[in-house]
């Protein structure tokens, strides 16, 4: 190509982005100039085969559904809902089917959720409500495949990505030369508020731990009891609210936290 | 999770975007199944990010999240898009006058060629096409979306028009 017009304009030409003296420019060029004329010829025909073939798709209107059910009922691990309306004899029937066996079945499930919702009964604590929260994050950020938007192991990467992105900038270490090391981070949401999502790795395992602004003032380590083979733990640091969660052993996750409580400054900045 | 109230909101300003979101989802993941997944996942990070939604373009910001979703999703489950060694320089025929081959190809092209040629595109050549030509997106909206600078929006667009100029001429050469 000879004309040094084609490239640098033609394209901005087709598209309408040319402001409008480029056009009026271009527009005189083209009368003249066989190159840009046939060039631009091309680069309509390609337009009108992508316009004939009907390359947009539809969404299904069964995704519209999916989507507007899952606004409505979004935390994938609550417990299943009740069947509304049952009456003591949907009770009973199994139990005389079952017999002396079911019946003590039936009696010693009963006492087990009893004595499970017995620390329950005050009714859950905001520590409880936010536990559930973080861990309820932590397996969906595995089980929708959306562990990380940033993925790097430097935390001179990872810190300034989260920049603009939150009202708050995050302590980023790596925790590598320890066997923990840091594999990207992501935005999440936990008490009505956006939070930095660091995520470790210990072998295959994944330690989500998630950072912002400590509104409560500082409190110890706690070690939260664990919950569906999950175990977590929460700390202040720094002006920071701090939560880790993970399926490696109890131990490794004291470890972790540990090591990662050593490397943040304690002091606010 | 936001309340009742800030759903409202969300969908009657983010779901008349769902096909738009959808299409974008549907030609990176090159999969109907994979593509509800994908664009499912980016409306729930969508609503969980709405209230960081600082007005504008909603579309424009509908799409960058639908596209991260698309990439995360790549990155874990397909291998990386070979980076295939690709002439791109256009060796047309200069003869005027006469009727141009190229276009001839191109005005011949049917519609299952297109589509088939558009899909075999690089993933990075494919999104600026069909948010350009499908979505009908400005330059600087492709740009928001796809986190790049307008000059490389320009230079990808050119080459991915050139990319998909010479695999449908392959395509309509091989056949005649």
């Amino acid at each position: 190509m000879s004309c040094k017009l084609t490239q640098r304009f033609v394209p901005g030409y087709l598209d309408g982005e040319l402001d409008l003296s480029q056009t009026i420019e271009m527009e005189t060029h083209l009368q003249v100039c066989g190159e840009c004329a046939r060039e631009l010829e091309r680069q309509q025909a390609l337009r009108a085969a992508l316009q004939r073939s009907s390359l947009a798709y539809a969404a299904p209107e069964a995704l519209r559904e999916r989507i507007q059910s899952s606004l409505r009922a979004p935390a994938p691990i609550e417990a299943p809902e009740r069947a509304g309306g049952w009456n003591a004899m949907q009770v009973l029937r199994p139990l005389l089917v079952l017999g002396w066996a079911g019946a003590f079945a039936v009696l010693a499930l009963c006492a087990l959720i009893a004595w499970q919702l017995v620390p329950g009964l005050h009714g859950p604590s905001s520590d409880q409500r936010l536990a559930t929260e973080v861990l309820t994050s932590h397996v969906r950020s595995l089980e929708a495949n959306h562990l990380m938007d940033v993925v790097s192991t430097d935390q001179h990467t990872v810190k300034p990505w989260f920049d603009g992105k939150l009202d708050f900038s995050p302590p980023v270490e790596d925790l590598a030369s320890d066997d923990f090391p840091l594999v990207g981070g992501r935005l999440d949401y936990l008490e009505g508020r956006q939070v930095a999502a660091l995520v470790y790795q210990r072998r295959k395992h994944f330690i989500n731990v998630f950072v912002w602004p400590d509104t409560r003032g500082s409190s110890s380590t706690q070690t939260i009891q664990p919950q569906q083979g999950y175990n977590m733990m929460r700390w202040s640091r720094g002006g920071f609210q701090f939560w880790a969660v993970s399926d490696v052993s109890a131990q490794d996750l004291a470890e972790f936290v540990r090591l990662l409580q050593a490397r943040t400054a304690p002091e606010s900045k | 999770m936001p309340g009742a109230a800030t759903r409202e909101r969300f969908e009657q300003a983010v779901l008349p975007h769902l096909d738009a979101a959808y299409n974008l989802a549907r030609w990176l993941t090159r999969n109907e199944q994979d593509a509800q997944d994908v664009t499912q996942e980016a409306f729930l990070r969508a609503f969980r990010f709405f209230d960081g939604y600082q007005g504008g373009n909603m579309r424009a910001w509908l799409l960058t999240i639908v596209r991260n979703t698309c990439y995360t999703w790549l990155h874990q489950n397909r291998p990386p898009d070979s980076a295939v060694e690709f002439d791109e320089e256009i060796h047309s025929s200069e003869s005027s006058g006469a009727a141009d081959p190229e276009l001839q190809v191109l005005a011949s092209a049917d519609k299952e060629t297109v589509h088939r040629a558009l899909e075999e595109l690089p993933d990075i050549f494919r999104e600026v096409l069909v948010l350009r030509e499908i979505e009908g997106m400005s330059y600087k909206e492709i740009a928001d979306v796809a986190s790049v600078s307008l000059g490389t929006v320009m230079s990808r667009l050119a080459r991915a028009r050139t990319r998909l100029r010479q695999s449908l001429g392959a395509v309509l050469r091989k056949e005649s």
